[in-house]
């Protein structure tokens, strides 16, 4: 009779597989990535090395000496110790960050602007003080611009009553209100000597915000050709809120990573992070080949740094305030060995 | 992305499968990637090659140490090891800028500002001191 292992669900929740188990589970999930993808399945020794990784009862694993990945930490820091410039001190010097990132809570661009001087003085004082590249992120949150909250109208309410012409006309309008505020936020960010910005969850209100990004990200390469541009995805694919919208005559509803790659490096972007949701009620080891599938591609025909989205909830880190390090430890080493992310 | 979420997650990512940032040369590699957007092994070779290392080295505390303090690249302090008369934060990144030959947005704002006047100020206090008669 086979043993089993301590692995985990992607709620954190803590199970017990046997090894042939786990298994089917790495053969599902890499199984419903590529088809969701159109991409080819994890090979069979990639499927192996996974199993490695995933049938054993250590605490921790790790990737081979000499393999080790950078670390773009956006959103570095908890707000739980003295200032953020103590936070950013402590990742750089304790946590082994590669690279830091300024944020605020209220982490989206349109919000940034009205308190732009407030941050600029901020990351003026911290790169006075900090050695590792430290750059400024926030999302652009299209939907903020969208009323109650914003100045156009909501698709949202509209798209139900069927009024498809109004929603996509005040879809189009926040994409010019987004992109003013990004670059604005940027400007001042670059003045006071940030190393980059970074555009995290982009393409969460769909189509127009992942357009809004990269008409963003465009326009500030024109200006500054050397600064570091770190766009990252806030799901696997791009959903069509308006569904005909272009960059460069790319359509952009329904991009999947590897696409998603192509028009952030087209638009200038130096870093790129894919998204992959996880399904709660699997386990990590599926959650951990599914997103491999669906990224395996991207990183493989990218020009671009590519940095795996590696928080709570995605590539196949639990959804979880306390995600576990065996699960962590094991998502990460398997994005190295299998997956030969550029980071995370 | 995303490995600076709260509550600890970094510590994990950082000790499975991460270069280790100032402790080796992991903040070195990241500026290739965001400045020139390489990939992680042109990265990696080109920091390499410009410290006169090994690519492994380039994961070593013990080697990085000796090399970041050698070329002023930063050092972390620590109480009972600090570094009162090497280089500081804003003056390693000088250094790093030329060491990669790649450049550092705060440091071409910090000689913007500090330009202008230069000159002016090359009269600094030490060559001013009155000669101490023999």
């Amino acid at each position: 009779m086979e043993s089993s292992v301590a692995t985990r669900l992607a709620d954190g929740a803590l199970v017990h597989m046997t090894p042939s188990e786990i298994r089917a589970d790495l053969e599902e999930g890499s199984a419903v990535g590529a088809k969701k993808a159109k991409a080819p399945p994890l090979e069979p020794g990639e499927l192996e090395c996974l199993l490695e990784i995933f049938a054993s009862n250590a605490k921790f694993t790790a990737v081979d000496v000499g393999d080790e990945l950078i670390l773009s930490c956006d959103g570095s820091g908890n707000a739980d110790v003295g200032t953020r410039i103590d936070e950013l001190y402590s990742y750089q010097s304790h946590l082994g960050a590669d690279l830091i990132e300024l944020w605020n809570s209220d982490y989206s661009y349109k919000a940034i602007k009205a308190i732009l001087s407030f941050e600029t003085q901020i990351m003026k004082n911290a790169q006075l003080n900090l050695v590792a590249p430290l750059q400024y992120g926030a999302m652009p949150n299209l939907g903020s611009y969208s009323q109650p909250d914003g100045p156009v109208p909501n698709w949202s309410v509209l798209l139900p009553l069927g009024r498809f012409d109004e929603a996509r006309a005040a879809q189009e309008e926040a994409v010019e209100h987004a992109v003013r505020d990004m670059v604005f936020v940027a400007e001042g960010m670059i003045d006071a000597g940030a190393d980059g910005m970074d555009f995290d969850t982009s393409g969460a209100a769909g189509d127009a915000d992942f357009l809004a990004t990269l008409l963003a990200v465009e326009e500030i390469r024109r200006r500054h050709p050397d600064v570091g541009i770190e766009l990252g995805m806030a799901s696997e694919f791009v959903l069509g809120m308006h569904g005909e919208l272009e960059f460069h005559g790319k359509r952009l509803a329904g991009l999947w990573p590897r696409d998603q790659v192509k028009v952030a490096a087209e638009a200038g972007v130096t870093m790129f992070g894919p998204a992959v949701n996880v399904n709660t009620t699997k386990s990590v080891a599926w959650n951990v080949a599914r997103s491999l599938a669906i990224v395996k591609p991207c990183v493989q025909e990218s020009p671009i740094p590519v940095h795996m989205n590696a928080g709570m909830g995605v590539g196949g880190v639990p959804m979880t305030a306390y995600p576990p390090a065996d699960a962590v430890s094991r998502m990460a080493r398997a994005m190295r060995e299998v997956g030969r992310l550029d980071g995370l | 992305m995303g490995v600076g979420d709260p509550l600890g997650m970094a510590c994990s990512h950082a000790l499975a499968a991460g270069m280790g940032g100032m402790r080796t040369a992991g903040d070195l590699v990241a500026r290739m990637q965001m400045t020139r957007g390489m990939r992680l092994e042109q990265a990696k070779t080109y920091v390499a090659e410009r410290l006169g290392v090994n690519v492994l080295d380039l994961c070593d505390p013990l080697v990085m140490h000796d090399v970041r303090r050698e070329l002023g690249l930063g050092l972390i302090p620590v109480q009972e090891l600090t570094y009162p008369s090497e280089p500081g934060a804003i003056e390693a990144k000088f250094h790093i800028a030329e060491v990669l030959d790649v450049p550092i947005n705060c440091v071409q704002m910090f000689n913007d500002h500090v330009a202008p006047r230069a000159n002016a100020r090359s009269v600094g206090a030490a060559t001013t001191r009155p000669e101490v008669p023999a």
